[in-house]
């Protein structure tokens, strides 16, 4: 799939996004909107997964650790076919499947996630598996950047590099807000890179919105041969939509009908923009 | 009673024996191996065993990225770290998520002793009962370890178990029989049935021969699976004989003790019923057996405990 192709899915997706959270009027509006990227070229440019490889024991695997956003991964995955994007209608309905954070209930969702810390270990025991099994297949993981306080974040990342898991790809989605504000102001993260190396990890940045950037950074896994690897994709949290970038209370805010208008006229203009352009 | 081996080395010596033929099958250590009695396994099978360091949150999170593959896991760790640090991710990564992890409780209830209430687990029953998806096992003795270790392995779901690190007597002779979910009925009695689990079973067994030397008729069952619960045996029990006696190595609370009489109340059965266990009270300190003494969990104490609840039965 091509820069352009994957740039409209990106609006797409985008647009799926609001229209579910509007609908279900639940979600975590802010999150989805920057971690939408990331998913969009993990799914339609990385990973060998489809709804025809998912039970196939070489497909790769993503764990989904910051829970939360489960409307960006609703929205590719039934994109790639695992559902019909019409059951997205029931998310967050009495006695849907579909609920507020990812569950194996969902067709390509591979372990239960959303207390945040978790996705981490998962995707190490996942890793050390296929490493174990000499699968050529490899695992990803999306954490928040918010989610870093959690320690057993770090206790993974000690493993991850003890056991040079090179088939493992963490990616950092710093967006660099979480729900009560600034990361740097909660609890200071930064210097997170440096943090991430002296753990063992092979790390590199990337505009985490900027697809041709996405795409260029993972064709280069794995960085070093023998150590776990490090995306520390930077993001705007609600990016795409003037009014929900950079703001807080989008965390989990949902859109009025005349904000959701507003935010798919945005979106028309900007998937014209990508034709312009190609 | 002839004494066996620790429960702990039983289940060493199952896992060795798995192993010889799986090579999926895979321990996961926190620092424990050693703790664990499997040294032995990780010399036998070093691509069997892996070891994440004193990190128990880590060790749940990695055992069950490893189950989702296929891979048969046993996360052995003591239990008093095991059910609590690691709580969220036992109910979160292996129970919700049902991933066929066996989480392995190791010296648990009040097995270390004097080391105090940071190294026991007397809260370990309630929590993991509370927990959609997980059976809850406590064999007494050895036979029963081996079967709940061979029974977790064959089941292929969420499993947790414990035991503790003593050597225990033996309570079954040839012919036993081992069924996740079923209690076993050691003996039947008109006067008494003690109801107990895992390691106190045998202290049950010798207040049992105690109270037969002074005439009464007593009953023994041992509830090796608290998670599903045999509802049925604890029920005959009760309608068969003049009162019950719960015991447990756990906190009265939330354990064998209320499953039993949450069963009795249920289904309209009234008995003269103590639940005997660990108080809610900062634990005496002392050796596995001294807590054990101090809190009636032995021939005399759980003898004694027959005595005055019968008396009150006859009152009644």
């Amino acid at each position: 799939m091509s820069i352009q192709e994957l740039q409209r899915k990106s609006v797409e997706y985008r647009k799926t996004i609001l229209k579910i959270i509007h609908h279900a009027h639940a979600g975590h509006t802010g999150g989805s909107l920057s971690c939408i990227d990331i998913l969009n070229v993990l799914y339609n440019h990385v990973m060998n997964v489809s709804p025809d490889t998912f039970s196939d024991p070489n497909h790769d695997r993503y764990v989904q650790s910051k829970g939360h956003s489960v409307e960006a991964l609703y929205t590719v995955l039934a994109d790639k076919g695992f559902f019909p994007v019409e059951d997205l209608d029931t998310m967050e309905q009495y006695g849907s499947h579909y609920t507020g954070h990812p569950t194996r209930d969902i067709p390509g969702i591979e372990q239960n996630t959303g207390a945040l810390g978790h996705g981490l270990s998962v995707a190490v025991g996942m890793a050390l598996a296929a490493k174990m099994d000499g699968r050529p297949c490899r695992v990803f993981t999306l954490l928040g950047d918010g989610e870093l306080t959690e320690g057993s974040s770090w206790e993974a990342s000690m493993t991850a590099a003890h056991y040079k898991l090179d088939n493992l790809v963490v990616i950092i989605d710093r967006n660099k807000l979480q729900i009560t504000g600034p990361t740097e102001t909660v609890v200071a993260l930064e210097p997170l890179a440096d943090k991430f190396a002296a753990f063992g990890y092979a790390v590199q940045q990337c505009d985490g919105n900027d697809i041709a950037a996405l795409v260029e950074t993972f064709d280069r896994v794995p960085f070093e041969p023998g150590k776990p690897n490090l995306i520390l994709a930077n993001t705007v949290k609600g990016k795409g939509i003037s009014f929900t970038e950079n703001v807080v209370a989008w965390h989990h805010k949902v859109p009025t009908d005349d904000e959701l208008s507003r935010a798919m006229a945005e979106l028309d203009r900007a998937a014209a923009e990508i034709e312009v352009i190609a | 009673m002839e004494t066996g081996k620790a429960n702990l080395e039983v289940m060493a010596d199952t896992l060795m024996a798995l192993a010889e033929h799986d090579r999926d099958l895979l321990v996961v250590t926190s620092d424990s191996r050693g703790s664990g009695k499997l040294v032995p396994f990780a010399n036998a099978f070093p691509d069997q065993v892996v070891e994440v360091g004193i990190a128990e949150q880590n060790l749940v999170g990695i055992a069950a990225g490893l189950a989702s593959t296929g891979k048969k896991v046993f996360a052995v760790s003591p239990a008093c770290f095991l059910t609590a640090r690691s709580l969220e991710q036992i109910k979160n990564d292996v129970a919700y998520s049902d991933q066929p992890v066996t989480v392995v409780g190791i010296s648990a209830g009040v097995s270390y002793g004097s080391l105090g209430t940071t190294h026991h687990s007397l809260h370990d029953y309630a929590v993991m009962r509370t927990i959609n998806n997980i059976d809850v096992l406590a064999p007494a003795d050895n036979f029963e370890t081996a079967e709940a270790i061979k029974a977790a392995y064959t089941l292929r779901r969420p499993v947790y178990v414990r035991f503790g690190k003593q050597a225990m007597p033996h309570l079954y002779g040839p012919g036993a029989t081992f069924e996740v979910g079923k209690a076993n009925v050691l003996s039947q009695g008109a006067d008494v049935t003690f109801v107990a689990t895992g390691e106190t079973v045998p202290r049950a067994v010798q207040a049992a021969a105690v109270l037969e030397g002074e005439g009464l008729s007593c009953g023994v069952i041992s509830v090796h699976t608290l998670k599903p619960f045999d509802a049925e045996a604890v029920l005959d029990a009760a309608e068969n004989t003049r009162a019950l006696i719960t015991v447990e190595e756990h906190s009265i609370f939330g354990g064998l003790g209320e499953a039993c009489a949450s069963a009795l109340m249920q289904s309209g059965v009234r008995v003269p019923f103590k639940i005997v266990g660990l108080p809610d009270d900062h634990t005496v300190t002392g050796s596995q057996n001294e807590i054990f003494t101090h809190y009636g969990i032995s021939a005399d104490g759980l003898a004694n405990t027959a005595r005055q609840l019968l008396q009150v039965g006859i009152t009644a």
